[in-house]
């Protein structure tokens, strides 16, 4: 063994890779090759290894994650693809849920479906929600949808029928049939992707797999031979959405559960931090150009939902993208980053993003032809960035393009100089990225300021200590390696899968024989495809029952204990139903029925370990390089500060706030209320000095 | 502006987030199915004079103007000398609240180191409120349920037993309704302490300065936004099919520099059936369409509403007089945004989108068992479900969904795990969108059974049936709505009726008018709308003339 592994990200610009060895960590940035993204990927192991003296025959394991399949769906370059439906909802995905997003605008449009109406069929079938067949599907119904996908020449076909969740027969039957017709088209069954009542999301998970299934598993399988041919004899493993490790085969058949994998990485690595220094209660802070993500992260686990919303289409706003079902890390993410754009509204308000100067031309300080002006722009007129010091010095900011473009912008339509505008704008995107946390905490029913923030991604480390001092947090962690957190953090994740199941029941007719046989196949699913890539490994299993007062439009989800139930389990599913109930709405609700919509079982191996860290919250000052200035957004006024390079914050040496910390990657502002702590493992905590 | 110019718009920002936050909490705690699926709740933060500052966005515009008027009426009925710290105020009086008894509105004053400050108030629609129930069939308000005037729900932080107790005796949901009252006390409550933690941030008292800030600038935007539309008096009239009889809605707004005068005088009087309109219901709606096409940026505030001088003559059926029926005023009140449109087309001629359907085509399904002695048991299902909405000047319609109201439809598969019935087909109308330049939105059809051993009624509201979406600037008419069983059996569109097991119900949702001459249409997009089977190869050659 010689305890080498390898965590790959693909991101839309950047390919990272993280080597790990006995030796320590290494890590290589390379840029993106959307031809061949499978060549980044070898060019970036062989940079580490090289760096690290590792022969590629040493590496034993590889971990991927990628962001490539939601640009995929993003960017709508996925496959031909048909959608077979039940008679009579061949539009349910096209009419989403009647609803508008935005209120306000009257020229308001709608995402497209993935799957236009002329790729839409229908068959005459119908399962009602016990399962029971209403109208059953006719061979000869079957064989004219059959002939419509095999004339209509699609790569890959979706079938959802209604209430397929509760029994999948006619999805079969179709499977069957479109495989014996055309054995090489790819088909993606709802009874198999998203077994969960409520047709919308169900369909949307099984046409979004459909839609980018030939794609990934063509990507998947090159990237297997590619890795074999440069002589990695190790497997390569996929980090899904849900924050665990799956087989290569399983991605290909179920690439929707690959969505969130890039971020879900970030995640898991700041979910090691927190499991080495004892943090029970994390938020991490991860904010790159264009958006900022924030995501809750209790006991060492990041919190994880079972829907989301996939390519929003309308300034990241709810509702506005593609909701599907599927494990996930939960993250929100709003449109706040460095390359944000400030600008005025009618009311003479400052407002900063969604809008995005991306990576070109950039903020207007890049020289890149930029003009609008940016929060990077602001942070560079506050001080907080040093123009000679940005990336290691390789792009240079010029901080008169910043001023004339805040001026411009800003600065004369309302009357502040640059340096109030400057601030103006700072503070109003760490004004959005805290409300955006706050009301997270709030709608899982906890209280913000007793989490520790773990901050990472370029532009987090410039805003975090100003936003646990809006958000009242008292202790800030800044990790190492932030550059290719998601690399690190593949190699943190166990080897999951997680099973889901519509059975609808009231607690009051509770079938234990039916609840246990689900559970039962469910476990079968999932260890199966947990011991597929874990080969024996002892795995833990953990249930969730989605539970809500009989006449409520929402479920909670209700941890429960793993076994067998019997009718006897009622007062126990109970008294979890309640305790979950009171922790996410302060209060229970008496003589109201309760009833369970749907179950979730996860099979997952133990997570690497992480060494525990001690952690220092004092020590001796470090050498300060220099004195600068930069503006105090809570004094509300410039102070001067001691510049510090962070390779010299060590294990035990302090930098009193004012401070500025500076690497390569970016920088970490230590406000006057702030101590920062340089720690073993290489992170620097901050705490507030008034802190008991 | 200056530093503590950037302080008020932080704060302003973050009083959004605060109301909005409280309304979350209320859609997830509620258990009101409109308040869940369709957002109809609203939430807000007054300052000491009972000036709204900030309002939650919700799924329901009737909140708007509504809850910014309600929180006055409070400061009158209580009196400030009897304003004490931990009272909680409670009323559903339709004409000092929101329309209609099922809404629910609570007040709590805000004090700090004890000075009273402001106010939050929420309001939610609950289960049930008693009387006849949700429906249009009573002759008087006093029959629609219980009515509760303006009162201390909670004096001093100690909840009025007696309250309690008179409305659990009066509801058939009585945990529901108490524990939705709760709910929005403590969803005020929630408000205040972020509201607390704010002042003591930024070191503040009170919040006169930042509420004369907010609302000002409000004002100012709005007032400019007016003066952009060129002066002048604009009328329109429109015709739907109100409920036992027609209804004519007039109005005419008479622009002037920065003020905005809208008086529906001319509309229908009042029916006898629960339909009547409280006049602060329309007022909402109508602000609603005219801060959509006017200033649509402008956070609602005391400030940005107060421009809109909305008005309607008492007794007429948009400003029903007391004690007039008013449970459904929601069936008109959706209609309003499309009268004020029309009018407004014709000071901002080709900006404003065609008529659609507009008025939701709620359905509240009753299954009953065909055997009364079979031991099942009865079952209640409700379905929002909308048309089309209107071409607009540069885009088509919307197919299938909700303006002016916010709502969202049930899942077919949870509702059908409610109750005892089959959806056979819920999909888009092919045909139904008004022709023009630009198609007007289609509308759906949905078709319902009971399943073995069940019959229902259901209790039918349906407009645009008589009168259907008219197009804008030579679009045609969006499709009219139908009501019938799948045998072809026309059913009336409005009232009780029943469908025997076996029979399926059909509803055919209206279209939205379509904008522009239709053969002004890119033959493209006609193309491709006859390929998705959008419009039919019939319509194709008439409508637009294409002879491919």
């Amino acid at each position: 063994m010689s305890g080498v592994r390898v965590g790959v990200d693909i991101g839309g610009t950047f390919t990272d890779v993280a080597l790990m060895s006995p030796g320590g960590t290494r890590t290589a940035k390379v840029l993106t090759d959307y031809g061949a993204p499978e060549a980044a990927i070898i060019h970036g192991i062989e940079l580490a290894a090289t760096e690290a003296d590792v022969p590629m025959s040493a590496i034993e394991q590889v971990v991927h994650g990628t962001t490539l399949v939601t640009n995929a769906l993003i960017e709508r370059r996925g496959a031909k693809t048909a959608f077979i439906t039940t008679e009579g909802f061949r539009d349910v995905i096209e009419m989403r849920s009647e609803n508008r997003f935005e209120q306000y605008d009257l020229s308001l449009e709608l995402p497209k479906p993935l799957v236009a109406r002329p790729h839409r069929f229908v068959a005459r079938e119908r399962i009602a929600p016990d399962g029971e067949v209403l109208l059953s599907l006719d061979p000869s119904d079957i064989e004219r949808v059959v002939r419509q996908i095999v004339d209509g020449d699609y790569e890959s076909v979706a079938v959802g029928f209604l209430h397929a969740y509760a029994n999948d027969v006619h999805e079969q039957m179709m499977a069957d049939a479109l495989a014996k017709a055309a054995p090489h088209l790819s088909v993606s069954l709802s009874s198999v992707i998203c077994p969960q009542v409520r047709e919308l999301p169900r369909f949307n998970t099984v046409v979004a797999n459909a839609y980018v299934r030939p794609q990934v598993a063509a990507y998947l399988g090159r990237l297997e031979d590619a890795v074999h041919a440069v002589g990695i004899t190790a497997s390569v493993y996929m980090l899904h959405s849900g924050g665990g490790l799956m087989h290569l085969e399983t991605a290909k058949e179920q690439p929707v559960r690959l969505l969130e994998s890039g971020p879900a990485g970030g995640a898991i690595y700041a979910a090691g931090f927190a499991r080495a220094h004892g943090i029970d209660k994390a938020l991490s802070f991860d904010m790159g150009g264009t958006t900022a993500k924030i995501c809750l992260i209790e006991d060492g686990t990041p919190k994880t939902a079972n829907t989301f919303e996939v390519a929003r289409s309308y300034r990241f706003k709810k509702g506005s993208g593609m909701t599907v079902s599927t494990p996930v890390v939960e993250m929100v993410e709003i449109g706040a980053g460095g390359g944000s754009i400030a600008s005025i509204d009618s009311m003479g308000r400052i407002q900063v993003g969604p809008r995005s100067s991306g990576s070109e031309p950039g903020p207007a300080c890049y020289q890149r032809g930029g003009d609008e002006p940016t929060v990077t722009d602001a942070n560079l007129i506050l001080g907080r960035l040093d123009p000679n010091g940005f990336a290691g010095g390789a792009i240079p900011l010029d901080p008169t393009l910043s001023e004339a473009a805040i001026l411009k912008t800003i600065g004369e339509p309302s009357g502040l100089s640059a340096p109030d505008a400057g601030f103006g704008v700072t503070e109003m995107v760490d004004e959005n990225m805290a409300n955006a946390a706050r009301v997270h905490a709030i709608e899982n029913g906890r209280d913000i300021e007793h989490f520790t923030m773990i901050a990472f991604g370029g532009g987090a480390p410039l805003h975090a200590c100003r936003l646990c001092e809006k958000l009242g947090i008292n202790r800030l962690v800044i990790p190492p390696g932030a550059g290719v957190g998601s690399a690190i953090g593949f190699l943190q994740a166990p080897f999951s899968y997680e099973a889901t199941r519509g059975i609808f029941q009231r607690l009051d007719e509770f079938d234990a024989v039916a609840v246990n046989s689900a559970l039962a196949a469910m476990e079968t699913e999932a260890q199966a495809f947990v011991q597929a890539a874990a080969g024996g490994q002892p795995t833990e299993t953990s249930l969730t029952a989605f539970m809500r007062y009989t006449g409520q439009g929402w479920e909670i989800p209700v941890p429960l204990p793993h076994r067998e139930f019997s009718v006897e389990d009622r007062p126990v599913i109970q008294q979890a139903f309640e305790e979950a109930y009171r922790t996410l709405f302060g209060r229970t609700i008496e003589h109201l029925a309760t009833e369970i919509t749907n179950w979730s079982l996860t099979v997952a191996t133990e997570r690497p370990s992480v060494a525990p860290v001690e952690v220092k919250a004092d020590g001796t000052s470090a050498e300060s390089n220099r004195i600068r200035s930069f503006f105090d957004a809570a004094l509300r006024q410039t102070v001067e500060a001691q510049e510090i390079e962070r390779i010299r914050l060590t294990d035990g040496l302090v930098a009193e706030g004012p401070a500025i910390i500076v690497e390569n990657e970016t920088s970490t502002i230590v406000t006057a209320a702030y101590r920062a702590v340089g720690q073993a493992d290489g992170s620097i905590v901050l705490i507030r000095k008034d802190a008991a | 502006m200056t530093v503590s110019a950037i302080d008020c718009q932080i704060m302003w920002n973050r009083l959004i987030a605060v109301v909005e936050e409280q309304a979350t909490t209320l859609i997830r705690t509620a258990f009101s199915t409109s308040v869940r699926e369709a957002g109809d709740l609203s939430a807000g933060l007054f300052d000491r004079q009972g000036r709204m500052i900030a309002q939650a966005v919700t799924g329901t515009p009737g909140h708007v103007n509504a809850m910014a008027e309600s929180v006055g009426h409070f400061g009158r009925e209580i009196g400030l000398q009897q304003v004490f710290d931990g009272d909680v105020y409670i009323t559903n009086d339709p004409w000092m609240g929101t329309g209609h008894l099922h809404d629910i509105t609570m007040v709590t004053p805000v004090f700090r180191n004890k000075v009273h400050i402001g106010f939050f108030a929420c309001t939610a629609h609950v289960v049930d409120i008693g009387g006849r129930g949700f429906g249009p069939d009573a002759g008087e308000v006093y029959e629609e349920g219980l009515l509760i005037p303006i009162c201390k729900f909670a004096e001093r932080g100690t909840v009025d037993p007696l309250l309690i107790q008179i409305v659990r005796a009066n509801v058939r949901t009585p945990d529901e309704t108490v524990g939705d009252m709760y709910s929005l006390a403590a969803c005020n409550e929630a408000g205040n302490r972020r509201l607390q933690a704010m002042l003591d941030e930024f070191a503040m008292d009170d919040i006169d300065g930042l509420s004369d800030f907010i609302i000002e600038a409000s004002r100012k935007a709005t007032e400019a936004a007016i003066a952009r539309v060129p002066d002048g008096a604009y009328r329109n009239t429109m015709q739907v099919d109100g409920y036992d009889a027609p209804v004519t809605m007039a109005v005419q707004l008479d622009i002037a520099g920065e003020t905005l005068v809208a008086d529906f005088a001319g509309t229908s009087g009042m029916s006898a059936f629960g339909v009547n309109v409280p006049e602060v219901y329309t007022r909402a709606y109508a602000c609603y369409g005219l801060k959509c096409a006017i200033a649509p940026d402008v956070p609602n505030n005391s400030g940005s509403l107060e421009p809109f001088r909305i008005t309607a003559p008492e007794g007429c059926i948009l400003a029903a007089r007391r004690p007039a029926p008013v449970s459904v005023r929601h069936v008109l009140g959706h209609l309003v945004p499309d009268v004020i449109l029309g009018a407004l087309h014709k000071a901002l001629p080709g900006q404003i989108p065609a008529e659609g359907a507009s008025s939701l085509w709620n359905i509240q399904i009753s299954a009953r068992p065909t055997d009364p002695d079979s031991g099942l048991p009865n079952r209640e299902v409700l379905m929002f479900n909308s048309g089309g909405t209107g071409a607009r000047p540069t885009v088509d319609g919307l197919s299938a969904t909700a303006f002016p109201s916010g709502v969202s439809t049930m899942s077919v598969e949870a509702s059908e795990q409610v109750g005892p019935i089959t959806v056979w087909r819920k999909d888009l109308r092919d045909g139904s969108g008004g022709a023009g330049k630009m198609r007007g939105g289609l509308g759906q059809i949905i078709e319902i059974e009971t399943r073995a051993g069940y019959q229902f009624y259901f209790n039918a509201m349906f407009d645009r049936v008589e009168n259907p979406a008219r197009g804008r600037d030579g679009g045609a008419a969006g499709g009219e709505g139908r009501v019938e069983l799948t045998d072809g059996t026309r059913l009336r569109s409005k009232g009780r009726q029943l469908v025997k097991p076996g029979q399926r119900l059909r509803l055919s949702l209206p279209g939205g008018g379509g904008f522009g001459n239709p053969n002004d249409r890119d033959p493209d997009a006609v193309r491709a709308d006859l390929a998705a089977g959008y419009i039919t190869p019939d319509q194709a050659r008439r409508d637009y003339g294409l002879d491919d």
